[in-house]
């Protein structure tokens, strides 16, 4: 087993909500983030889904410390970005980058293909300046993009093409980590093939680390090894890809999976249609926080709080009722 | 026949030239039937069911030409008058974003009575009651309260159920759904789906749904009609169109979903981007970016049966020279 490349340990972000005008009082707390626990090896794509509002994007930019954790730890190859500032924070700002979901707002539109490229590689020195024509013109090949392109502006391309100048932007700086923000979700079906296929062959090729959002059950499936569930800025779920999807345990999973339809007329699986809307994490529900809307809900339910346990040994979930729900576990 | 579109043309002129984006579209839809619209950003599909009903601004659109026979009446050269006795009470439209479509100064309560008090000529109280009734019979608890609620105070799933009930408020025999479930959760989507299903059965009406998701479709729908660059390339039965589709478009857009391929695979990819619809296309629109394609296919191309109730417009297929 290799040394884990980033390791969360029980990360918190909590946002204040504040009242008042001139004397700003504290009413609330929104707890995008509570207790998530999660360790990468080097080299694994997990991806990270849940509904709108889960706390799976705030996750993510917890890691890259666009926003800080209220706290826990976030250890990427050794140190702990949460305790991290000013200048150390930003030598280790190379080592995270992140992919936005859509490539019509993250990209400037004064700038050409080249200048956004170059920014990167100037502010983080990684090469000197007569080395960055040509090590822009290889980042552009290696996205799928013709280097004669590196003079036009973003509006001149393509969405597809556009997704593809963020990977590149991405990877200029040879990150240790990737965390991808829905990228493929403002993508039309054909577009959002081939940046599946580009991401999944930097993966193989690069050896990259891949934190991947997005509510599409499917696409994550297709590209994860690992995927990781989130409720209420919790994770409830985390196992192999294709096991999590294929033989989900917690209710929660079990219900997300159900209701994703199948693109085959003659294949049909039993939906559990969720009554009501997902509680806000402003004042999540005591216990287990899907408790409220879960088919299989009884009285302890709304007492404990369920932490992840092992059902196998690869697969784990946070209900209390897994193992009575799911059978024995398979010999393993 | 509830509706028949005839050749339906619709364009947007603008400085970049004239913009064909509904180009040639014909189908047709049975009462009670539910017929899917499939197709990527820019295909002409919304385009289609806003030309239907009259909601394109003219300037800089313009509807070209065609006919679109609803229980007798072409929707498309009737008077303004005898258009506004249809819309909103016999044909409503649902749309993508709720947010955009509800009035956020309005309380849903003054949004819900407006078709009831216009095409209904009920009292107010009486609207009131239906309103009520409405907003119950989408799932909205507590309904008589929440009538006195602004849009903002509702959530997105909440949002997309008020605006489902006020198109379904007059009872219409045609509900037009603009991918309303895109911007929601696949659990939310799930409620939605239900819902509509639900109301259908009890009120026996037709249902046209916009969409570029292919799961909905096969879930949903009855039929299909799948667009490309503004034209229809293939109209099928549900099950034929997955099992047998007789279209390269409709094939190619199957490869790519990551949902039918073993994990991990390498998708299928069309190469290429769709065509500018301001440049004129003779041929099959999808020539350029299709892998079967031959020099006759530049020649015109025609929707023509090529199985039972299926129809393509690839030449190709027509003349069994492929097998998809």
């Amino acid at each position: 087993m290799p040394a884990p490349l980033l390791q969360l340990i029980d990360v918190k972000t909590h946002f204040p909500v504040e009242r008042g005008l001139i004397f700003r009082r504290r009413i609330g707390t929104v707890r995008a983030v509570d207790g998530v626990s999660l360790t990468l090896n080097p080299g694994e794509i997990v991806g990270l889904v849940g509904e709108s509002g889960c706390g799976k994007s705030t996750l993510g930019r917890t890691i890259l410390q666009l926003v800080r954790p209220t706290e826990g730890s976030i250890i990427l190859g050794g140190r702990n970005l949460a305790g991290l500032n000013g200048r150390d924070l930003r030598k280790t700002r190379a080592d995270v980058q992140m992919i936005f979901q859509d490539p019509y707002a993250s990209l400037n539109p004064r700038m050409t293909v080249f200048d956004v490229l170059a920014e990167a590689l100037l502010t983080h020195r990684c090469i000197p300046k007569s080395e960055l024509y040509s090590r822009v013109s290889e980042l552009m090949a290696k996205v799928g993009l013709s280097p004669k392109a590196l003079r036009k502006y973003p509006h001149e391309f393509s969405g597809g093409q556009r997704q593809r100048i963020a990977i590149a932007r991405a990877l200029a700086v040879e990150p240790k980590l990737i965390v991808a923000d829905e990228p493929v979700s403002a993508l039309d079906v054909s577009i959002q093939a081939q940046i599946i296929n580009l991401l999944g062959k930097l993966s193989r090729e690069m050896g990259l680390t891949l934190i991947f959002i997005s509510h599409d059950l499917s696409v994550v499936k297709h590209i994860s090894d690992r995927i990781a569930v989130m409720y209420l800025g919790r994770i409830v779920e985390l196992g192999p890809a294709t096991q999590v999807i294929e033989r989900p345990l917690h209710p929660y999973t079990k219900s997300l999976v159900s209701a994703v339809p199948i693109p085959d007329p003659t294949r049909r699986r039993e939906r559990i249609v969720l009554s009501g809307d997902p509680p806000s994490p402003l004042n999540p529900p005591g216990g287990c926080p899907f408790h409220p809307r879960c088919p299989w809900a009884i009285a302890d339910c709304a007492k404990i709080v369920p932490q992840l346990e092992k059902f196998d040994s690869a697969q784990e979930a946070a209900c209390i009722r897994m193992k009575e729900l799911n059978g024995p576990a398979a010999s393993s | 026949m509830l509706l028949q579109v005839e050749n339906l043309k619709t364009s947007f002129h603008t400085r970049n030239g004239i913009v064909r984006a509904v180009n040639g579209v014909s189908f047709s839809l049975e009462k009670g039937e539910t017929l899917g619209i499939v197709g990527e950003s820019g295909s002409g599909k919304s385009v289609t069911c806003y030309s239907l009903m009259r909601l394109i601004p003219q300037p800089p659109g313009k509807i070209e030409g065609g006919r679109a026979l609803f229980d007798g009446i072409d929707l498309l050269n009737c008077s303004e008058k005898q258009l506004q006795s249809i819309r909103g009470k016999r044909i409503s439209m649902i749309f993508q974003d709720p947010m955009t479509s509800l009035n956020p100064y309005m309380r849903i309560e003054d949004q819900l009575v407006e078709p009831l008090l216009i095409h209904e000529k009920l009292n107010r109280a009486e609207a009131v009651n239906r309103a009520a009734q409405a907003l119950a019979d989408v799932g909205v608890p507590d309904a008589r309260r929440r009538l006195r609620s602004y849009p903002h105070e509702f959530s997105g799933g909440m949002r997309q159920r008020v605006m489902i009930a006020m198109a379904l408020i007059t009872r219409p025999e045609l509900l037009i759904a603009d991918e309303p479930t895109t911007a929601l959760d696949v659990t939310v989507q799930a409620q939605i789906l239900e819902l509509v299903r639900r109301l259908q059965k009890e009120m026996g009406m037709a249902v046209i749904w916009i969409t570029h998701d292919l799961g909905v479709v096969a879930e949903f729908c009855q039929r299909v009609v799948v667009m490309y660059a503004g034209r229809i390339v293939e109209t099928a039965p549900t099950a034929a169109l997955y099992r047998n589709p007789k279209h390269p478009y409709t094939r190619a857009l199957q490869r790519s979903i990551p949902a039918l391929q073993p994990k991990g695979a390498e998708l299928f990819t069309i190469r290429g981007l769709p065509p500018d619809l301001s440049r004129d296309i003779r041929g099959c629109p999808f020539v350029p970016r299709c892998e079967f394609n031959q020099p006759q296919c530049e020649n015109p191309v025609s929707l023509e049966p090529v199985g039972e109730q299926h129809c393509s417009a690839c030449v190709r297929v027509q003349r069994k020279e492929i097998q998809l």
